[in-house]
């Protein structure tokens, strides 16, 4: 299916640490979907269900978070806080009749792992498959 | 406090659909405190609203202030410097709000994004319970501060009934049987024999049965 995707990544500053490798470009080379808009926060429990709302009002078709290991978190509980509120906003969307599976939490390790790209073809995969999100601008 | 929850978004997409603008008002009291309608809250319902509208192919300006409280006329007032800038409010307060801007303000239509649930605390985390019914004649002095008419399925005033089992009431394994806990905590200070007191038939007159319920303090009228 051919749309403009758009999808906004919410990464903590731990596990998304490939998109500084090689000024950036390494994530480039490892095949990153050129679709998914990456934000860096200091910690995915700092994220707000009003943030993640924005990303989808802004006409995100998908929104993903990428956080620490449930139980490896740099802050402690900073990931299963994000894990919850993700949570939250897909039970929202599907009260609004939306798929919840536009949005979705990944717990990944820190540092430079190929899970990091993995996940972000996987989520634009799910995302090309559902289609153009109710919200798109 | 007061506890409630957001009613579900397709009842309040219903309430706003001929709406332009609305304006969310979270409530800074009891629904800040359970996390159902203060200032994050209401945040939330207006991104939720304005994803709903954009669904539904309508467009609508969305504006998010907040009260003190709405339950008290001199706040409500304040509503009066937004007056322009919404065809309908959405109270994130309890019913009490809601119903106090409808009294106060003729012209403004309100919309209730709350369903009002009870009286009660939070233990735990992101968990209330129901503690207190309002009855308007406690009997906490007797019951070793333990109110059975909230906490007993039947609001039994002389319990346990035949369906306490192991503490836990018959409507559910999860509920304890506050008359056995009531038989504990005054066992605890020897007070067991209060137990034998059979308690009177009740007048609920005092509990709303007797119509809306006022209190009025003549030290307080000016």
């Amino acid at each position: 299916m051919n749309f403009d995707l758009a999808i906004t990544l919410f990464s903590c500053h731990y596990t998304s640490q490939q998109s500084c490798a090689e000024d950036g470009k390494e994530l480039e080379q490892l095949g990153f979907p050129d679709s998914i808009n990456l934000v860096r926060v200091p910690c995915t429990g700092k994220l707000q269900m009003t943030t993640l709302l924005k990303a989808f009002e802004d006409g995100a078709d998908g929104v993903y978070v990428v956080g620490c290991p449930a139980d490896g978190c740099h802050n402690v509980k900073g990931s299963i806080r994000a894990a919850k509120r993700v949570d939250a906003v897909r039970a929202a969307l599907e009260e609004l009749g939306v798929e919840g599976e536009r949005v979705q939490m990944y717990h990944l390790p820190r540092g430079l792992h190929p899970e990091f790209v993995a996940k972000a073809k996987e989520m634009d995969s799910r995302i090309r498959n559902l289609g153009q999100g109710p919200f798109s601008n | 406090m007061i506890v409630a929850e957001r009613k579900p978004m397709g009842e309040i997409i219903e309430m706003v659909q001929d709406c332009k603008k609305v304006l969310v008002l979270a409530c800074r009291g009891c629904v800040t405190v359970c996390s159902a309608g203060g200032e994050r809250e209401a945040e939330i319902l207006s991104s939720l609203i304005r994803l709903g509208m954009k669904k539904a192919g309508k467009s609508i300006e969305v504006s998010t202030e907040s009260l003190v409280r709405q339950c008290d006329r001199e706040y409500i007032d304040e509503i009066d410097q937004w007056k322009d800038d919404y065809d309908a409010v959405v109270s994130t307060a309890c019913g009490v709000g809601v119903n106090f801007i409808s009294n106060l303000k003729k012209d403004t239509m309100v919309y209730p994004a709350l369903n009002t649930t009870f009286f009660g605390g939070s233990a735990e985390q992101g968990e209330w319970t129901e503690q207190c019914a309002g009855c308007g004649d406690c009997v906490l002095h007797l019951t070793g501060g333990l109110c059975p008419v909230a906490r007993c399925a039947k609001s039994l005033m002389n319990g346990p009934c035949g369906g306490s089992v192991d503490g836990r009431c018959e409507i559910h394994k999860d509920v304890e049987c506050i008359w056995q806990s009531i038989h504990d905590r005054l066992g605890s200070f020897d007070r067991s024999a209060q137990m034998e007191v059979i308690a009177p038939i009740r007048d609920w007159s005092s509990a709303g049965h007797g119509g809306p319920r006022k209190v009025v303090r003549d030290d307080l009228t000016v």
